[in-house]
């Protein structure tokens, strides 16, 4: 007997799933690669972000703020069943602009979108003076932000050991350290087969295994037309607080130190860091906090993020093998909490689950 | 409450805020400290704890003290003759709260 779900990929993804599904009553196995796997989940930045998503679909900026509103009784549950702070602060975040022209083109994006949305769609522009009195320690040598009043951010380590814990004490089955080489339907579902073997069978499937779902898509109907990109992140040394809300480029964590990052780049499946691009976000980073200058970094790191050719997340039931299911998505932190809410009444099939419909495959038929 | 294992070679003087401590030359400073009773290496400029040493590799920054204006990891470095060492000052220009 196998359980009723199978998933394949134990992050952020993948465990947000899980979550949602045992909430439902369903029993999930999650499968998982190990230390050697690319592993988005373990490197983001930490952003709990509406701001940038659907620039261009304005489907996935509605979807992102609804994660966003999600997300705090979200954070709640989990921390009262695992007695874990995920130190959630969602009181607004900036996107800082370096020249006039950049934040003009941000405001006229903006102002399409909120118009797509019938005016529903929060932003402010701060100018330098008026960004000056939330943020006293900004510098004067930029042009100044967008504020988006839902943004925020999370620790995502925190969150990731605290889902971790959650789900297998709802009584998920998690096999650990095994790569799933084969999925195939069978009889009742589907079958698994992993690196040493060893077959698996469940009722239904959820492949969210990352970038690993580009070999495995195929071989359950998906296209998983994903490809990766690397961002290279640092964090400073613990200092007093500098600044009090995030951006997509800067944030304070709650233990003090300043992550700066993060970069975005084409280079394939390689996750190593270069110093040139780090010199870069640190420089852009003292532009807007000068007292930067005087902090050390102390660590650094580069992780490779699961992109879609738009940048939307896909959610998709296979055509060929219905009762498999492919989530992937570049923004699995922000989405941890519709992903763990809404997402399993879409695999069920209730009539209360979100429409999805652009996040579908078929958007990718040429 | 630190005791030095080998407490061979050359006897030199450091300073730890200003207060002259007795050291090996070419000694981990932060042994150096510790071996000098100097538990409270700097605090955590969040949560105000005292902290002191823990890895004593590199790789945890709890033994951060400043030298020369800067913040240096005082495990990775060797005591040397007359070694001005201090408690990390919050950062210039950053107001602490
Ligand atoms: C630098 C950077 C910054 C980011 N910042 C943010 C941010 O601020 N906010 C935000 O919302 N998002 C952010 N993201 C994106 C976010 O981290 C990802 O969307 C999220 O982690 C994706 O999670 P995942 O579970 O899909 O993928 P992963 O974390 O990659 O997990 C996939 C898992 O699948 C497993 N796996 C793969 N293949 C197999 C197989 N064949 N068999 C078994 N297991 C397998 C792997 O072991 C892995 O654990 C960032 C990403 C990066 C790289
Ligand atoms: S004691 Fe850990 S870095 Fe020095």
């Amino acid at each position: 007997m196998g359980s009723d779900y199978a998933i394949v990929g134990g992050g952020i993804v993948g465990l947000s799933v899980a979550y949602g599904l045992l909430n439902l009553g369903e029993t999930v196995t999650i499968f998982d690669e190990g230390d050697l796997a690319f592993r988005a989940s373990r490197g983001n930045f930490g952003l709990v972000w509406v701001q940038g998503k659907g620039m261009k679909q304005p489907a996935y900026a509605k979807w992102s703020r609804n994660s966003a509103a999600l997300w705090k009784g979200y954070a709640q549950e989990l921390e009262e069943a695992t007695g874990q702070t995920l130190s959630l602060q969602q009181d607004g975040g900036y996107g800082y602009h370096l020249t006039e022209e950049s934040l003009e083109q941000e405001i006229k994006d903006y102002t399409w979108l909120k118009e797509q949305l019938g005016g529903d769609y929060p932003f402010e522009v701060l100018r330098l003076n008026e960004l000056k009195k939330e943020e006293p320690n900004v510098g004067t040598n930029f042009a100044g932000a967008v504020y988006h009043p839902e943004d925020g951010h999370v620790n995502s380590l925190q969150l990731f050991r605290a889902l971790a814990k959650e789900v297998r004490r709802k009584g998920a089955k998690l096999v650990t350290s095994v790569t799933i080489q084969k999925v195939e339907t069978a009889a009742s579902g589907f079958r698994l087969t992993d690196d040493s073997g060893k077959v698996y069978e469940s009722e239904k499937l959820v492949l969210s295994a990352g970038l690993g779902s580009m070999k495995l898509g195929p071989l359950l109907g998906f296209k998983a037309p994903i490809r990766p990109q690397r961002g290279q992140v640092m964090i400073t040394e613990k200092i007093p607080k500098l600044m009090n809300r995030p951006s997509d480029t800067l944030r304070q964590v709650n233990e003090g130190g300043v992550q700066i990052g993060a970069s975005a780049e084409e280079v394939d499946l390689d996750d190593r860091e270069t110093p040139a691009t780090l010199a870069k976000l640190a420089r852009e980073a003292i532009q807007i906090f000068p007292d930067l200058a005087h902090v050390k970094t102390v660590r650094s790191w580069s992780a490779l993020r699961i992109m879609s050719p738009d940048g939307l997340p896909i959610y998709q039931e296979s055509l060929t093998c219905p009762g498999a299911f492919l989530v992937t998505c570049h923004s699995g932190i922000t989405l941890s909490a519709a992903h763990a809410r809404l997402l399993p009444l879409w695999m069920e099939g209730s009539h209360t689950a979100p429409e999805l419909d652009p996040f579908g495959e078929d958007r990718f038929n040429v | 409450m630190f005791r030095r294992l080998k407490p061979q070679g050359q006897k030199i003087q450091i300073f730890f805020d200003d207060q002259e401590i007795e050291a090996i030359e070419g000694e981990n400073l932060a042994a150096a400290l510790l071996a000098a009773d100097v538990t409270h290496f700097r605090s955590n400029p969040v949560s105000k704890q005292p902290r002191a040493p823990y890895c004593m590799m590199g790789a945890c920054f709890e033994c951060l003290v400043e030298i020369d204006g800067q913040s240096k990891q005082a495990c990775m470095i060797e005591a040397t003759v007359g070694l001005k060492v201090g408690t990390l000052k919050d950062i210039s220009g950053v107001d602490d709260e």
